[in-house]
């Protein structure tokens, strides 16, 4: 087993309204000098098997075809080592 | 003309979309998510809703149903297709569109009568409209706001495929006020504002919208229009 991250983010130069209402809200809960906050999403996938670079492809493309949204949204692929090893 | 009007889990207006179809003069054909058949209709709608929930982004999973696969070939074929606020945001994550969908900058949902400028009335959706006709349709919407980078929105405006425009108030940021769009071809047209919403006096801001259903009648009679 493997365990494989993908992190969404919307890109740059798009609004993100989700990040300014999380934004808005920590000053009124006491928390002071955050300048921007942008909300993105973690999908943890687990994969049987052994994780090969052709696997690591095949995430790479699940991720550009629905992960994410790529004229929206920047995508980042990982393999979670922690886990690996842990099992 | 038989028109389809896709169902997806979580579609909310294909009643309204088939009943719009009928008052339009055409005929109602209800098309089926998980069904890889068209059953042989002139055009497609897809209607507004929750598709799916929404889950992940609006229409990113409905794209991929069994329905879609044959809607895109079809529309690369040159099929008539409207989608309608969440058929808006499928046709973009279909890729038939281009740009995206995102959440009002405001951060509200909007419901409210909209003025609105039809600017291009070649589509087999809009013919029935006078280029530069304004109307008021009904927008309802959450994630409403058009984006596309900047060469695509010079694009789009400088081949005229912007289809209808906001007027008075931006009412969700979308960018340059586009309300909906059409493609290269001019065959599928993306909306957010709810025609179908606005085709009898009785009910709603008037009839301004019923245009979008008795266009393609009118296409079919006069080809060369």
């Amino acid at each position: 087993m493997a365990r494989v991250v993908v992190d969404v983010m919307p890109k740059p130069e798009i609004l993100d309204p989700q990040g300014k209402a999380v934004q808005g809200a920590l000053p009124r809960l006491g928390f002071e000098g955050v300048v921007d906050v942008r909300q993105g999403k973690r999908f943890e996938i687990e994969l049987a098997g052994e994780l090969t670079e052709a696997r690591l492809a095949e995430v790479r493309q699940m991720a550009e075809t629905l992960l994410s949204n790529p004229v929206i949204e920047d995508f980042a692929v990982h393999v979670d080592e922690r886990e690996a090893s842990a099992r | 003309m038989r028109i389809g009007v896709v169902t997806f889990p979580g579609s909310l207006d294909e009643v309204d979309a088939q009943r719009a179809v009928e008052i339009g003069g055409n005929q109602a054909v209800p098309l089926w998510h998980g069904d890889h058949d068209l059953r042989d209709v002139d055009a497609v709608i897809l209607p507004g809703g929750f598709s799916y929930g929404d889950y992940l982004r609006c229409g990113a999973i409905s794209r991929f149903s069994p329905v879609m696969t044959e809607v895109i070939a079809a529309a690369n074929s040159g099929l008539p297709v409207l989608g309608i606020c969440n058929g808006f945001q499928i046709l973009c994550e279909s890729h038939l569109l281009p740009g995206a969908l995102i959440r009002n900058d405001h951060r509200k949902f909007v419901c409210r009568d909209q003025r609105l400028r039809i600017e291009n009335n070649r589509t087999p959706w809009t013919s029935s409209y006078a280029e530069g006709a304004e109307v008021t349709i009904v927008l309802k919407n959450g994630e409403g706001g058009f984006v596309a980078d900047t060469d695509t929105l010079d694009r789009l405006e400088g081949e005229g495929r912007v289809v209808a425009r906001y007027l008075d108030d931006n009412p969700n940021g979308s960018l340059r006020d586009i309300a909906g769009i059409t493609n290269e071809r001019g065959n599928v047209v993306g909306l957010m504002p709810h025609p179908e919403h606005a085709v009898e006096a009785l009910t709603g801001s008037g009839t301004d919208g019923l245009g979008f259903f008795t266009s393609l009648a009118e296409v079919m009679l006069n080809p060369t229009r």
